[in-house]
């Protein structure tokens, strides 16, 4: 129970942190989201700083791909604010959505067009200027001028992990949100996907919101985490010395013991 | 509004019809079927009936112009479709995409495609039956206008539908256009429905065009009755599409408050 209410006060004190954080990339003060009697994310603040990866982390259902989903616009918050690159999201959405890219588990490229159709046709959606130029940037940065007539649906996990990155990068997001980006590939293709991601933020400034269950890689790509239960952020830190601070030896047992914390901490 | 993403969602349907031509046989095959079936239909009754006019110029006419309206429809309702089936509604709606800019390139896809079958039905029917397309002139636009805007009226509370009830809806669209095809004096008269069923006609826009476009045929229309028929058909038109997309709308922001797009998929 000690541990519980030091995670308390962690929390606290990190939401505080991140909420007067100006000149983020993102800004998250004060989010909720609350179904008829479910409260899915509860009273999130969260900063990320350009060309800062950070993770969120959390069990099943702890409320990682709500919060995303808010921040994508695909989902109203019941309260709350979010401000990208210091603009609200409320009354600006359309605006900032061209600034957002994302890459998810649970959405696809659709498989029965082409990788180069696909490419296109988001690039016209995000009226990404020199879209010729970029597509082909696109195809031999991620190694897909091979398949550049193949259609989406036939590619390997890993050649279709790389399309998906490719449209997540075709409009320069200034902030990408990755939900489980290496879910179920090989570590050869997993690291190069990482080596992509994490070189695409050290180039471009961008910010990186990053959810996985595979704790070495957050804890090779992040420099902050946000540990989410039950819709509300437990505990903030670098995942490097996390463990460390919170009695534990790796990143690992410390998700397990939060993922099994007793529902009366997270109140 | 920003064309080139409207443009964007055109370009998708249109690949995916080049990309598998099974698709452009589909829209083609059953058109193709009904113009051979109701022209053979409508020979049979020429050779029974003592009518001044020809009955395949009512008739085939009345049939082609309604499988536009069914295809404007229906293509809106397949494109959306697509899109559910291919859990890609998250890519779209994450994306700067407005919800006018993408029901606008589900109308231009699925005018791309009610054009194509209205032509090919046209040429069938021409070549097969002695159909002319032209007999009634340059009046017939503004009819086929009305058809249209309808049409899209129907597509977009299609989509709603289904995007409030989940994909399954689509059995309760498929029939639609037939449901109103038998209320609407498409292929008879309105006067030959009951009081009340043609009552219910009057409250859609297509019977304000067949009724025109029969007496065009039978050369007992006049300019005020013209008139009078195309302001109403086209207010209506236009009333209901507005309707539609308000509907459209209100589902969407209900489903962005619900939770139900960000996981909306085909397995609702």
């Amino acid at each position: 129970m000690a541990v519980s209410l030091f995670y308390s006060s962690r929390s606290i004190q990190h939401q505080e942190k991140g909420s007067s954080t100006v000149g983020n990339i993102l800004n998250v003060k004060h989010l909720s989201k609350n179904y008829q009697n479910i409260t899915a994310v509860r009273d999130i603040s969260l900063a990320v700083e350009a060309g800062e990866i950070v993770g969120l982390l959390g069990p099943n259902g702890a409320g990682k791909t709500t919060t995303i989903s808010m921040i994508l616009g695909i989902l109203e918050p019941s309260s709350g604010s979010i401000e990208i690159m210091g603009r609200s999201m409320a009354g600006h959405a359309d605006a900032i959505a061209g600034d957002i890219n994302f890459s998810a588990v649970y959405t696809q490229i659709p498989p029965n067009l082409t990788v180069l159709q696909n490419l296109k046709i988001f690039g016209l959606l995000y009226t990404v200027p020199g879209l010729a130029e970029k597509i082909e940037a696109l195809l031999e940065e991620f190694d897909l001028q091979k398949f550049r007539n193949t259609k989406a649906g036939v590619l390997s996990s890993g050649e279709m992990s790389r399309l998906n990155l490719a449209k997540a990068l075709i409009n320069t997001p200034k902030l990408l949100l990755l939900d489980e980006p290496t879910a179920s590939l090989d570590p050869s293709v997993a690291e190069d996907i990482r080596e992509k991601i994490r070189s695409y933020a050290a180039k471009t400034g961008a910010a990186v919101v990053w959810t996985s269950h595979n704790m070495n890689e957050i804890e090779k790509m992040c420099t902050k985490v946000f540990f989410l239960s039950r819709g509300k952020i437990l505990l903030v830190g670098d995942p490097k010395t996390l463990p460390g601070e919170n009695g534990k030896k790796t990143l690992e047992e410390l998700f397990i013991a939060i993922a099994r914390e007793p529902l009366s901490t997270n109140q | 509004m920003n064309l080139k993403r409207s443009y964007a969602i055109f370009l998708r349907q249109f690949y995916l019809l080049g990309n598998n031509p099974t698709r452009l046989a589909g829209n083609f095959v059953w058109l193709t079927i009904s113009i051979i079936q109701w022209g053979f239909i409508t020979k049979y009754l020429g050779t029974l009936g003592k009518a001044n006019f020809n009955f395949i110029t009512v008739i085939l006419g009345a049939l082609i112009l309604w499988e536009f309206l069914t295809r404007i429809q229906q293509g809106m309702m397949m494109a959306f479709l697509e899109d559910i089936w291919s859990n890609n509604l998250i890519n779209y709606f994450a994306s700067p995409l407005r919800v006018s800019e993408y029901t606008t390139g589900l109308v231009a896809s699925s005018l791309f495609t009610a054009v194509m079958g209205f032509v090919g039905m046209s040429i069938i029917a021409g070549f097969g039956f002695g159909y002319n397309i032209f007999i009634i002139g340059l009046s017939m636009i503004p009819f086929i206008a009305i058809l249209f805007i309808f049409g899209m009226a129907l597509g977009l509370f299609t989509c709603a539908m289904i995007f409030r009830l989940g994909p399954t809806a689509e059995w309760l669209a498929w029939p639609l256009p037939m449901v109103l095809s038998l209320i609407s004096g498409v292929y008879y008269p309105i006067d030959t429905l009951p009081r009340s069923l043609a009552f219910v006609a009057e409250l859609f826009p297509p019977a304000y065009v067949f009724e025109s476009l029969r007496s065009l045929l039978e050369q007992t229309a006049t300019g005020p009755m013209l008139m009078h028929n195309l302001v109403l058909g086209l207010g209506l038109a236009v009333f209901y599409l507005f309707l539609a997309y308000r509907f459209f709308l209100k589902v969407y922001r209900h489903n962005l408050r619900t939770g139900k797009l960000a996981r909306f998929n085909a397995s609702i």
